[in-house]
This record gives structure tokens, C-alpha cells and sequence, in this order.
């Protein structure tokens, strides 16, 4: 079944945009009101709850900023990969894509060391609102990094092979969007103190 | 297996024969199917199936109200805890796991392959995806019935800090798997919406303009689309609430600096567009038979189509209607009455729309006709009663009682069942190539529908009277106990429709396997569906179809037959 061929369905294309592209922008504009949902809610508490600017002072700005810079990093790999994949080289679109996922691996690790070490001081989920936000929203994007990690080697693989090069850029798009959610919850968690 | 021998021996696809039409086993065909038609209709039986679920309960619940404390035959006695899991889940279910499935899935899946002239959706896996996860959000449900504590019981609105906390709602186990449950038949659903909302924009036969598309399409994929947009934020609330009742955190705790009625807000930003999320595919459905029955063109297309957007536009700002005595701001209640009574006028415009069609039109009071004017009568009931609760001055006195309930009951009725009723007598010769019986499908409506209004005209009085909701046995309240009376009538009436529907079950099976060949196009209506095989085939066209004209062009003047196809190229006679 997994050698099955694509319908004539998924060819055509209506609004001149092809079909996995404009799925993939369905699934980011799905995922919007999900972290909207979530960053309303938080910033309604934060305004009803002056006192939260305390807890929020104990975040570690640095471990923040080195996150935001490696995931911004992350997302220049995934435009190169995308301009390798529009010139048909599909090796040098992977080697890209794997150092996009590299990127990811490393804000994963940087995220381990920054919540033990938050964890050891005593700042933990059930310690207050502020914090159960915090482990909360971040551990929402968290999983969107790693599941986005997981299809970039599956793509990865495919593009080495020279075959499903769009699918390059939609990985693209998807990862641009958990990085522009981050580049929300580093100064609502970190920078608002 | 005949069907797809032939296949094979008809002409090359467009592009090119490389389809895969090999011998397929039972289990590739009908249960791991990529199939949309296949799929449509594993939502359409699992939606049957948790219909006879959640009747069951209502059966259960009401017969305890009835005579309270008596054992109910097929059921025994309903104690207070089981009382409220049955009440809840009976909500659940038949929102999210019958007029979701029914309405959007089932129809969605069948129809807008069929009716844009496709071979199939644009992601026939990720369809597959769908039905798989829904199927199993569907099994931990009822799972959570069998639990040690029993079902959750905090009714489907689920508020927190009942719902928040076991040592409130007595249901460690039942009320984490009910969250899990409606978060995956979420995540069904989204992946369902993009296949449809995707579909319907880049899928379309060669000639199909925006304004040739299908009443039904447009309504359905409106509906996906305002499901998208707003289930987001209760997703996230879900996963607070999740984190809540496993992890421990004070979310919505205000003992822990958290705030319960923004579950409220996140509950119901998403719980009324969904109203409109199955209200619009029910309304599709009600203006395809409409035309077909009356051989009229749909009254003002574009008007509709508008007017269907703006609903779903309008129907983001009226959330708090559902909160005005959970202690919301008075001058945030005076907005949100005006929203409210707002929303009425397009939903009204609608009703009017249909209605002028119907105007010097032929009507032919076929069944799935009956099933379409009785949406129109009985939603128009729902509709005027909404507004009694929209306004927050009168809404303080009605609200949390039977007339709320009679209410929605008045509006999820014809969406769900009266809409399922009308598109599946409508479609079933195309699903199946057999008719269903007529005598048999009058007399299942008439017992349905009368049923139905003896069910629930009793409950809006004792709604008026004051009667509450959610309370187990109202011989315990004086004021309450006199009226026994009417409570037993709703559930005399309840008996005589669920019986009633035994009629339908055999009229579906019978028509099966009994029923009058169907033909092609029995109904000789215009829409694409009509001109492939009934069932279609895998593939459903040897050759794609082309569009030419609108979906209702009925009795046009100056031709011979009163319906003229959509995919008959201009100034031919329609082939049959």
C-alpha cells in the first residue's frame, strides 16, 4: 500500500498553487490558533497577576537568547536547502536539511541543561502559574521541534535519492513556523520580567 | 471484486493507467481502504453505531427521570454517578462522535470527490489517518465507561474545577480518557479539514468556476474551515486541563492562582462556531434536495454563499452568550446579546432562501424531500427559541434549565438527525445502486419526527416552569415533583421514536440487498455525482468529467428535460 500512486486529484491544481503547499500552510494556520489559544490565556493571567513578573525574573535570559540564536541559525539552513532543492541538487538540499535538524538537536540540549537546572532550584511545573506556562508552552514547541526534526530525515533521505525535492520547501515553511513561535515565547517567558 | 475486474477493461486515465487497480484482499478494500468513498462510509457506520450508543444512554437517563429509582429494562437501576456519565457522555457523543462524522466526515468523504468530478481526495492516506485516529478516540470513550470509577460525569462542557480534579469528580480514570478521547476525534478532524479544504481548492474538474461548486461543498468546507479556526484555542485548553487532572498544576485552580472560566472562554470560542460546523453541512444538504425535489434553481446562489460566510464570521463573537451568570462583566454581556441576536438574521436570511426556492417550484414529496421541509420547520423552532437565551436579561432566568435543553435539542436535532435522514435517503442510491423503500421511509419520518416534538415541547415547559438541569430525580424538589406528568410524556415519546428507528435500520439493510436498482441518475439531478456508475467504481469516472454550467440548472425555459447536467457540454440533449 505504501507503493500506492497519487491520485489524479493531488495533480491538478485549481489555484495554481500545488497541493502540498497549500496544505501545509492549512496545517500552520491550524497550529496559529493552537499557540494563540495557549499565548492568549497566558497573557490574560500574566496582566491579571502582577506577581508573576517575580517568578518570570528567575528564567535564564542567556539560555533564552543562545536557544533563539541557534533556532534562527536552524532556519537559514532550511532557506539554503530550499535553494539547493530549486537548482534540482537534492544531495546538497539533504546535507542542509541535516544540519536544520542539527540545529534542532542542539536547542533540545541547550533546553534539557536549562530545565534541570530549573528543576534542581525548585521551579517546577506545579510551582505556580507562571511556571506551570512555562513548561507548558515551551514543552508544546518542544515536541513541534522534535516531530519536525523526525520528518526533516525522512525528507532528508528522499531528497539525497533525488526524488520529492518540493517537499523540501514545505518542511521549510513548517519550520519557519515553530521558529517565528518561539521568536513569541522567548520574550513573553524570558525578556517581559 | 467484479468491480474491479471492469475497471481494469475501461479506458486510460488522463494520466496515464498507472492507477494500481490490482485485485485488492477484503481487508486492503473495506477496512485499510484509501478509498474516499470507503472512507466516507466507515464514518458513516461508526456514526451510526455511536448514534444507537448515545440513544441507548438518552433511553437509560430518561427512564430513570420517568420513574426515578425503578430498574430500567435493559439497563437496571441508574445510580447518581452513572446518571451524570450517561447525561455527559450522551452530549459527547452525539455532538462529536454522530453530527461531526455524519454530517462532515461521512458526506464530506463521499461527496466532494464525487461532486468536483475527482478520482479521490488529494491525500488519500492522510484520510485513511483520519478515519483511524477517529475510530480509536472512538474506542477509548466507551472504554472509559469500563473503568474503575466509572465514566466521566461533569457534563460535556466538562467546567473545571469539577472536571479539573478527581477528588471533585470522583473520576480519576474516566474523566482523563474522556479529555484524551475528544483531543484525538480533534485531531481527526483537523487532518479531515485539510483534505476537504484542499480538495475542494485545487481539485476541481476542468471548468468548475467557484460559484458551479456545489451548495454542499461550499458548506462543508466552511465548516472545516471554522472548525480549523477554532478548535485551536481548546486544544490548548484541553492540554491544560490534561495537565491539570495528571500532572497537578492549577491551571484553572483559583485556590492556585489559576481561573476557571477561562476554560469557559476557551470551551466556548470553540463550542459555538461548532455549531455552525454542523448547521452548514446540514443546510448544504437541505438546498441540494431542495432543488432537486423542487426542479428549481437555488434561490440567489451568491446570497447564500455570503450569507454562509458571514455566519461563520459572525459566529466567533458570540461566545459568551453561553457565560452571562458565570460572573462575565455585565457591559461584556450587553455586546455579546447584541452579537448573538445579530447571528440570528443571517441563519434567518437562509431559511428564507430555501424557502423561496421552494415557490412556484414542482415538489415532489419524495422522503428525502419530507427529511428537507422538516429541517426548515423544526430548525426554524430551535432558531426563535435561541433568542429567548441570547438575550442575557431573559437568559439569567432560563438559563441551566430544560428550556435550554429543549433549545438545542431543537436545533441538533434536524442538524444532526433530520440532516443525516435527508442526505442519506438522497444519496443512498449512489452509495449502494439500490433505492430505498419509500412506505417504509414515510412512515420512519412521520414516527421520527412527531416523536420528536413530543419529546421535547413538554421539556420547553418545564424549562419555563424552572425545572434545572443535571439534576438526577426531581421528586427530591417540592416545586418540581407535580410534574411528573410531562416528564413522563417526553419519555413515552422517546420510546416511540427510538423504536421507530428499527424501521429505518430494516428499510437500510432490506433496500441493500432487495432494493430497486438505482440507475445512474435516478433523482435526474444536474450535480456530478449523478453521471458516474452507482456505487461508482474505484477511480469514480473511466474518464474525469468536465464542467460546463452551475449545479442547478432546473427547468430552464426552452428545453426539453427540467434538469440539464453539469458536465453536458452546451447546446446538446443530456445523455441518459
Amino acid at each position: 500500500m505504501s507503493s500506492m500512486t497519487k491520485p489524479i486529484a493531488t495533480t491538478r491544481s485549481a489555484t495554481g498553487i500545488p497541493t502540498g503547499k497549500l496544505a501545509v500552510w492549512w496545517v500552520v494556520g491550524s497550529e496559529i490558533v493552537i499557540f494563540g489559544g495557549l499565548l492568549a490565556s497566558y497573557v490574560m493571567h500574566r496582566l491579571g497577576h502582577p506577581e508573576w513578573a517575580e517568578y518570570a525574573s528567575h528564567t535564564n535570559t542567556w539560555f533564552g537568547g543562545a536557544n533563539t540564536f541557534v533556532l534562527l541559525t536552524s532556519s537559514l539552513f532550511a532557506v539554503l536547502a530550499h535553494h539547493a532543492a530549486e537548482h534540482g541538487d537534492g544531495k546538497k538540499a539533504a546535507k542542509w536539511l541535516l544540519g536544520t535538524c542539527a540545529g534542532g538537536f542542539v536547542f533540545l540540549c541547550i533546553k534539557a541543561v536549562e530545565w534541570t537546572i530549573e528543576i534542581q532550584h525548585g521551579y517546577t511545573i506545579t510551582a505556580n502559574g507562571f511556571w506551570s506556562f512555562y513548561y507548558t508552552a515551551a514543552g508544546i514547541h518542544a515536541l513541534h521541534v522534535i516531530a519536525g526534526c523526525i520528518i526533516m530525515l525522512i525528507i532528508a533521505r528522499q531528497a539525497w535519492k533525488g526524488k520529492e525535492l518540493q517537499r523540501v520547501e514545505l518542511i521549510g515553511i513548517y519550520w519557519h513556523f515553530v521558529d517565528i513561535v518561539w521568536i513569541f515565547l522567548f520574550p513573553l517567558l524570558y525578556i517581559a520580567k | 471484486m467484479a468491480e474491479a475486474s471492469t475497471i481494469d477493461t475501461q479506458g486510460p486515465h488522463a494520466h496515464g493507467a498507472d492507477h494500481g487497480h490490482h485485485e485488492q484482499s477484503f481487508l486492503s478494500k473495506y477496512i485499510f481502504s484509501t478509498d474516499h468513498k470507503i472512507i466516507g462510509m466507515q464514518y458513516m457506520f461508526t456514526g451510526i453505531v455511536m448514534a444507537l450508543i448515545g440513544g441507548y444512554m438518552s433511553y437509560a437517563f430518561r427512564m430513570q427521570l420517568a420513574f426515578p429509582g425503578e430498574s430500567v429494562p435493559g439497563y437496571g437501576v441508574v445510580s447518581q454517578g452513572e446518571y451524570n456519565a450517561l447525561v455527559t457522555n450522551h452530549g459527547t457523543i452525539m455532538i462529536f462522535w454522530v453530527a461531526m462524522p455524519m454530517l462532515i466526515a461521512a458526506f464530506g468523504n463521499y461527496l466532494i470527490p464525487l461532486m468536483i468530478g475527482a478520482d479521490d481526495m488529494v491525500f488519500p492516506r492522510i484520510n485513511r489517518l483520519s478515519y483511524q485516529i477517529f475510530l480509536i478516540s472512538a474506542i477509548v470513550l466507551i472504554v472509559s465507561f469500563f473503568v474503575p470509577g466509572g465514566g466521566f460525569g461533569g457534563a460535556w462542557t466538562s467546567y473545571p474545577p469539577l472536571s479539573a480534579s478527581a477528588e471533585y469528580n470522583l473520576t480519576p480514570l474516566g474523566a482523563t480518557l474522556w479529555l484524551v478521547a475528544v483531543a484525538l476525534e480533534f485531531v481527526a478532524f483537523l487532518l479531515g479539514g485539510i483534505n476537504f479544504i484542499t480538495t475542494l481548492m485545487n481539485s476541481r474538474a476542468p471548468g468548475m468556476k467557484m460559484h458551479d461548486i456545489p451548495m454542499v461543498l461550499w458548506m462543508i468546507v466552511i465548516a472545516s474551515i471554522l472548525f480549523m479556526a477554532s478548535v485551536g484555542p481548546l486544544i490548548a485548553g484541553a492540554v491544560m486541563l490534561f495537565m491539570d487532572q495528571v500532572v497537578g498544576t492549577g491551571f484553572f485552580d483559583p485556590d492556585r492562582g489559576g481561573d476557571p472560566v477561562l476554560w469557559q472562554h476557551l470551551f466556548w470560542f470553540f463550542g459555538h462556531p461548532e455549531v455552525y460546523v454542523v448547521l452548514l453541512p446540514a443546510m448544504g444538504i437541505v438546498a441540494e434536495i431542495i432543488c432537486t425535489f423542487a426542479r428549481k434553481k437555488l434561490f440567489n446562489y451568491k446570497l447564500i454563499l455570503y450569507t454562509a460566510f458571514a455566519t461563520g464570521i459572525i459566529s466567533f463573537f458570540v461566545w459568551a452568550h453561553h457565560q452571562f451568570v458565570a460572573g462575565i462583566d455585565p457591559r461584556m454581556a450587553n455586546v455579546f446579546t447584541i452579537t448573538t441576536l445579530i447571528i440570528s438574521i443571517p441563519i434567518a436570511e437562509m431559511l428564507f432562501l430555501f424557502i423561496a426556492t421552494l415557490y412556484g417550484g414542482s415538489i415532489r414529496l419524495t422522503t428525502p424531500m419530507l427529511w428537507a421541509l422538516a429541517f426548515l420547520a423544526e430548525f426554524l423552532i430551535g432558531g426563535i427559541t435561541g433568542i429567548f437565551l441570547g438575550a442575557s436579561g431573559s437568559d439569567i432566568y432560563f438559563h441551566d434549565t430544560y428550556f435550554v435543553l429543549a433549545h438545542f435539542h431543537y436545533t441538533f436535532f434536524p442538524i444532526a438527525i433530520i440532516g443525516f435522514f435527508a442526505g442519506i435517503t438522497y444519496w443512498f442510491p449512489k452509495m449502494f445502486g439500490r433505492m430505498m423503500d419509500e412506505k417504509l421511509g414515510k412512515i420512519h419520518f412521520w414516527g421520527t419526527v412527531i416523536a420528536f416534538n413530543f419529546i421535547f415541547i413538554p421539556l420547553f415547559i418545564l424549562g419555563a416552569a424552572g425545572q434545572h438541569r443535571r439534576i438526577y430525580n426531581f421528586q427530591n424538589f417540592p416545586d418540581l415533583a407535580g410534574m411528573q406528568d410531562l416528564r413522563v410524556i417526553a419519555t413515552s415519546a422517546l420510546l416511540v421514536m427510538l423504536v421507530f428507528q428499527a424501521i429505518f435500520l430494516f428499510n437500510f439493510v432490506y433496500s441493500l440487498f432487495k432494493g430497486k436498482p438505482a440507475g445512474k441518475n435516478p433523482w435526474k439531478a444536474n450535480t456530478l455525482e449523478w453521471t458516474a456508475d452507482s456505487p461508482p467504481p474505484h477511480g469514480n469516472w473511466p474518464e474525469l468529467p468536465n464542467c460546463y454550467r452551475g449545479p442547478y440548472e432546473y427547468s430552464v425555459p426552452g428545453r426539453e428535460d427540467d434538469y440539464w447536467p453539469q458536465d453536458v457540454p452546451p447546446d446538446t440533449a443530456p445523455a441518459e
